[in-house]
């Protein structure tokens, strides 16, 4: 039913992904899909990496280790923004389109009351995009 | 400093394309404390985020609790530092434009932020909307009318002395009566504070912080071009000291322009609507500054603050192009040539540090204005680092000293002329009487369009405070993150909202703003130092990509 899963990661909170991680091995190996764990980083030094070269190095590396890990086909994308927090949305709205994507599987937060203000990520992306979304409370 | 090519390199790859990437144990981030206040969360550098929040807070605090005292403290403090170090503010100055200047036409230029293969981040036109509308776009609306009428005037009135000293504040050795001779002096003694200098002072604290991040991949803090110096020692209490000091020097210098930026767009609405001069007014304008910046903070870089600064720079542009095609072109046209002559001419001898007789006019306006641009360099400089990836050094040099400088003399010479011109040829003294907030207005008044375009200035007055307060919220964000630029939202929007806070409760007590502002500009003394220092270190930092490329 899906060919292409798209997974956004944050490689600085790698513990707060591993249900949402699960869960898109699991979908791909029904479907015999494709994973694809993308990326948003600026290409000013941060906390996973202090370069872009390095930042696309280590998700590329992401990749690799789940797709040997749980034997399911895997490729990374990295998207470099000049400021990743408030871009974020619009770039994986943009990346799930570029990737042509019939899947997105995201790790989000329990709403709270900051949702009234600005809604997470995974509500944008569940709003916005038109593949299928997979929203994984933590 | 250990330098790592990227042939031999296992561990870090390099930026885009060859640049030698600085290695050091240190990881960013590592000092910082995560967590959540209810639902907000936040990533913060321990100790640099609680220590500049307290130590600015213990500030407002001792301010208002012993106002007599603080700002008899303060102003002695801001006239020891103007008048007591105006030579080593003159002459640190001049290192900076002649620094410069040199990174210019050495192979140095060649060097490009981000490596040798980075794209530039920004487009000219963003590029520059931004670079005037966080550091100089309020400035130029209050003081192109009124800095160019001030030192003509000086001049016009020729020098005095008393005892040997000289009393008057006209510039160098004044116009005594000779309207052309003033008219030249009092431009070239303008530019030269909007001109080179200022822009040299930002160029070279944005020029070491993109250098050693892009290039050396270190943290976008102030620290960080400390590191040729301290090593990894620049992680510890050095570091947390300049980095808290960057901060303070930030928040109180937004805090405090936006505390006069209100009572100065008050009068602009008082003249304009009849709109009464009072502090709720004002605690409104603030509150509404606040909010817009709030909302262009939230929407990101891109989505709210090159937006903002876009508007703003194509408003003043269509202003600009109004004021010279409705008053006197010619005149302005040649007065442009003329004030750029006179600037050049008279640079020598205005930018000399020592031995000089116009004391009140190098220390009450010069040294003033060196302490004033050092002190808000973190926080223009940092703003325009994060904006400037991929320029060579040349480039970034050409754009952020040379071709701001350009502009700033023909905003002076556009603005100041119009004023000049309708005092010497029509009589009409009412821009030069009137209070700095108001001699835009008074000298657009008599021109066609009035209502219009003194709408258009003062939307220009508050938009450029947003601004600044936006960008300037984003800079004490990174730094208080410890370099992190995607620390979660309501951090910035809680600097954004404090600065609005602080500036209101300054405000509203007697003197308060007064004797900060003077705190504040006093710290331009230990940030010479530091500017100094980054000198060095950007030659260390360009020796180091150099040699292998």
């Amino acid at each position: 039913m899906f060919q292409k899963i798209v997974v956004p990661v944050d490689l600085a909170h790698e513990a707060a992904l591993q249900k949402a991680l699960q869960v898109a091995v699991g979908m791909a190996k029904a479907h015999s899909a494709e994973l694809c764990y993308v990326g948003v980083a600026s290409a000013t030094p941060g906390a996973v990496a202090r370069t872009p070269e390095e930042y696309k190095d280590k998700l590329e590396k992401f990749a690799e280790s789940q797709s040997a890990s749980h034997g399911v086909q895997a490729s990374s994308h990295a998207i470099m923004t000049h400021d990743p927090t408030t871009d974020l949305n619009k770039a994986l709205e943009q990346a799930i389109a570029d990737l042509k994507a019939d899947l997105v599987v995201m790790a989000t937060h329990v709403p709270n009351i900051s949702d009234y203000i600005w809604a997470g990520h995974g509500a944008h992306v569940a709003a916005h995009s038109t593949a299928s979304v997979l929203l994984v409370r933590d | 400093m250990t330098d790592q090519t990227p042939e031999t390199s296992d561990g870090i790859p390099s930026p885009d394309g060859a640049a030698h990437i600085i290695e050091t144990e240190y990881e960013i981030g590592q000092d910082n404390v995560e967590g959540s206040v209810g639902p907000l969360g936040f990533d913060i550098h321990n100790p640099v985020f609680a220590i500049s929040g307290l130590a600015i807070v213990a500030f407002v605090f001792y301010t208002l609790a012993l106002p007599e005292q603080a700002g008899s403290i303060f102003s002695w403090l801001f006239s020891t530092v103007t008048k007591g170090f105006d030579w080593f503010f003159l002459g640190a100055a001049n290192i900076f434009v002649i620094f410069c200047l040199f990174l210019i036409v050495t192979p140095f230029g060649n060097v490009r932020l981000g490596g040798t293969e980075a794209e530039p981040d920004y487009s000219y036109i963003g590029w520059f909307a931004m670079l005037f509308a966080a550091g100089m776009g309020i400035g130029l609306m209050f003081y192109g009318v009124s800095e160019p009428l001030s030192h003509f005037a000086s001049s016009m009135g020729g020098t005095a002395a008393e005892d040997g000293v000289r009393t008057d504040w006209a510039p160098l050795g004044a116009a005594g009566g000779d309207e052309a001779a003033a008219v030249r002096l009092g431009m070239a003694a303008t530019i030269f504070h909007w001109g080179l200098h200022p822009w040299a002072i930002y160029a070279v604290v944005a020029l070491a912080l993109a250098l050693f991040s892009y290039n050396k991949g270190l943290p976008l803090t102030i620290r960080s071009a400390f590191y040729p110096i301290f090593g990894d020692a620049v992680w510890g209490w050095v570091g947390h000291v300049i980095d808290i000091l960057a901060v303070f020097a930030t928040l109180f210098g937004l805090a405090t322009s936006l505390g006069f930026g209100a009572t100065q767009a008050n009068a602009g609405l008082n003249e304009l609507f009849g709109i009464a001069v009072s502090s709720t007014t004002e605690v409104i304008l603030i509150s509404a500054i606040t909010a817009i910046a709030l909302v262009s903070v939230m929407r990101g870089l891109d989505g709210g603050v090159k937006v903002l600064s876009e508007i703003n720079m194509g408003l003043a542009f269509l202003l600009l192009i109004f004021v010279l095609l409705v008053g006197p072109t010619v005149f302005l046209l040649s007065l442009f040539w003329d004030s750029l002559l006179a600037y050049l001419q008279f640079l020598p001898a205005l930018s000399n540090p020592v031995g000089r007789e116009d004391v009140n006019f190098m220390q009450g306006w010069t040294s003033f204005y060196w302490a004033w641009w050092i002190s808000w360099s973190p926080f223009v400089g940092m703003f325009i680092a994060r904006v400037s990836r991929g320029r060579t050094v040349r480039e970034f040099i050409t754009c952020v000293l040379l071709i701001p400088s350009l502009v700033c003399v023909l905003w002076m010479s556009v603005f100041g002329g119009t004023a000049m011109f309708q005092v010497i040829s029509d009589g009409y003294t009412a821009a030069q009487e009137a209070d700095l907030p108001v001699k835009l207005f008074k000298m657009l008044d008599v021109m066609p369009l009035a209502g219009i375009t003194s709408l258009v200035g003062i939307v220009l007055v508050i938009v450029f405070f947003v601004t600044s307060s936006d960008s300037g919220s984003l800079v004490i964000d990174t730094i208080t993150a410890g370099g992190k630029v995607d620390a979660p939202v309501p951090q910035r929007a809680f600097w954004c909202i404090f600065e609005g806070a602080v500036a209101i409760v300054l405000l509203l007590s007697a003197g308060g703003l007064q004797s900060l502002q003077s705190m504040v500009i006093s710290t331009g003394l230990p940030f010479t130092v530091v500017l100094l220092v980054m000198c060095y270190a950007i030659l260390r930092g360009l020796m180091s990509e150099r040699k292998n490329t």
